[in-house]
């Protein structure tokens, strides 16, 4: 299965990789619409990462024995049986808060603003290339068979 | 013939979705005492509290176990086992035979020895019947105690609370989650609690509950009577070995298994809140009785069952992730080590945002850490703890309430990232 791996070297923190995850990830995919209107704006999932000049994103590895899976107590994660990924059923989530204590990349994040349901990363659900490595100007996200 | 399972919650599930990765046509069979379809035990504080609709109790789809292949005998009770003669008696005269058996029996709640224990409207809660029986009475009930202020009994007292009742919980310790906070997190929760008009009544127990037909009231230690409709006894869970009672099955805090999540009888595994592992931290075996755990070990058991032999549960330890009052904290190992022994303790509070974040090393290694307030990126100190990275190098950062992978010397942060679990 083809995962995102960061390049530090070349990652110079523009932070557009979270911009365009959540335009992907909005109701319009509208850029304009995803910042401006839409309310409230929903929270990247990847995240850049940044101290001085070392900075790269990060999101979900989508392990292959995942820990959130384990701990997940709702049932609300589970792994896509196709492609691997790990994915999140929204509706079933309870914000236990499991998933971000067990997440050893630390990439499962507290979405505060849809009542405390958790936010990661789906690998754009299926599309070619995922829109953070697509869309990161200096190719440093890389995404690629493990 | 083929794998039985006794239980039907986490371990169980851990152990089908094992077998079925590796096997699609080996036999699977799962009696539970319950009559429903499997669902998650934990989750009915939210439905006491009404913030989860009814069909999100359950913890896998309506299909799992056509999906999975599993016969489910559901609301049949395992009354005994014989190991010799491979077979598991029902309640209703049925044996059912196995190759290999998988005890996931879990745990049951622990009842005190308080006079009036039997009264109607005492309950525990643990089951999803419990919390139902809870919600067909609940109109009745202005007043209620929670006996108990760990984990499930806050869970309950906040659920009643957010239903309008006036809850009282009671706790024998001097603070409420004494087992699994420091005394720092435990006030900032107590005060949260209290903010939100749950009574707690500390270093105080009930000694008899009162009522003449139903509940009306409890009396203390200290001989202080509390009104009350409803009494919910709250007070920890001990392996459910009931039936296993003078069999060889070798049982000391729990079922004692190895690293395959085998018994000391062939053929037998068992896994989840039944059994006593090695805590990883604490060094020593105990009944570890978590979520994560109790799938992690019946997925192990899954995997030897089906003859994939390479997976191994080589121990474990204690971590819990609980939001009361709005405010959500994480606890991981050690949490209150003993002042000799040479443990280094980093703690950090700011009262004015509620935040704490405490850090607990031994010999540069994190063996415990609890967070309030803040608990983003929490998972990432656990993996730390986890896989006893040394720390040595970034040991101030961990402090951090930004800390994260940058916070790591580059190798380590590549050899993590990379590498993927």
């Amino acid at each position: 299965m083809k995962r995102i791996f960061v390049k530090e070297e070349v990652c110079i923190g523009c932070r557009l990789c979270e911009i365009h995850c959540v335009v992907e990830h909005s109701k319009s995919k509208n850029i304009i619409k995803a910042f401006k209107d839409e309310n409230p704006r929903i929270l990247p999932r990847i995240f850049v990462e940044e101290k001085g000049k070392v900075s790269f994103g990060l999101q979900c590895r989508h392990c292959e024995e995942p820990y959130c899976l384990e701990a997940c107590m709702s049932g609300a994660l589970y792994k896509d049986e196709k492609t691997g990924a790990v994915l999140h059923n929204r509706e079933q989530c309870v914000g236990c808060w499991m998933c971000v204590m067990v997440c050893p990349y630390g990439v499962i994040r507290r979405d505060l603003n849809e009542k405390k349901i958790a936010s990661k990363c789906d690998l754009c659900l299926g599309k070619e290339i995922p829109v953070c490595v697509a869309r990161c100007p200096n190719e440093a996200l890389e995404y690629r068979e493990v | 013939m083929g794998i039985v399972i006794i239980g039907n919650s986490a371990s169980a599930v851990g152990a089908v979705e094992a077998i079925r990765k590796v096997d699609r046509s080996l036999s699977i069979t799962i009696i539970s005492d319950e009559p429903h379809s499997v669902y998650s035990r934990p989750l009915i504080s939210y439905l006491l509290s009404g913030e989860l609709r009814p069909q999100q109790i359950f913890y896998r789809s309506k299909n799992f176990y056509e999906k999975n292949r599993v016969r489910s005998l559901l609301g049949r009770c395992a009354i005994h086992v014989d190991f010799k003669k491979k077979a598991v008696q029902l309640d209703n005269d049925e044996r059912i035979s196995y190759d290999r058996l998988l005890i996931a029996t879990g745990g049951k709640p622990f009842l005190p020895k308080i006079e009036g224990l039997h009264t109607p409207g005492v309950y525990t809660f643990t089951k999803l019947e419990d919390a139902n029986r809870i919600l067909s009475i609940l109109k009745e009930v202005q007043k209620a105690v929670v006996i108990g202020g760990g984990l499930i009994g806050l869970k309950a007292a906040e659920a009643l609370n957010k239903r309008k009742v006036e809850v009282t919980v009671l706790e024998l310790a001097d603070r409420i989650l004494s087992l699994t906070m420091d005394s720092t997190a435990s006030s900032i929760l107590e005060k949260a609690l209290r903010k939100e008009g749950v009574h707690l009544i500390t270093s105080n127990t009930v000694e008899a509950i009162l009522g003449n037909g139903r509940v009306e009231s409890v009396r203390l230690a200290d001989g202080k009577v509390l009104n009350g409709q409803l009494v919910i006894v709250a007070i920890g869970v001990s392996p459910n070995v009931e039936i296993f009672k003078g069999t060889p099955l070798k049982v000391e805090k729990g079922i004692v298994v190895n690293e395959r999540m085998e018994t000391n009888i062939p053929d037998v595994f068992a896994a989840g809140d039944v059994v006593e592992t090695y805590d990883k931290i604490l060094k020593c075996y105990r009944t570890i009785p978590i979520w994560p755990n109790a799938y992690l070990q019946g997925k192990v058991a899954g995997y030897q069952m089906s003859g994939e032999e390479k997976y191994r549960y080589d121990g474990g330890f204690m971590m819990n992730s609980i939001q009361v009052a709005h405010i959500p904290t994480i606890s991981v190992g050690l949490t209150n080590p003993p002042s000799e022994d040479g443990f280094q303790v980093m703690k950090k509070f700011d009262r004015g945002s509620g935040i704490y974040r405490k850090i607990i090393l031994k010999d540069d290694l994190i063996v415990g850490a609890i967070l309030a307030g803040q608990i983003d990126r929490a998972g990432i100190m656990t993996g730390l703890l986890r896989d006893m990275v040394n720390v040595k190098g970034f040991k101030k950062e961990l402090l951090n309430d930004q800390f994260g992978f940058v916070s790591l010397p580059k190798s380590l942060r590549k050899e993590r990232l990379l590498n993927i679990k």
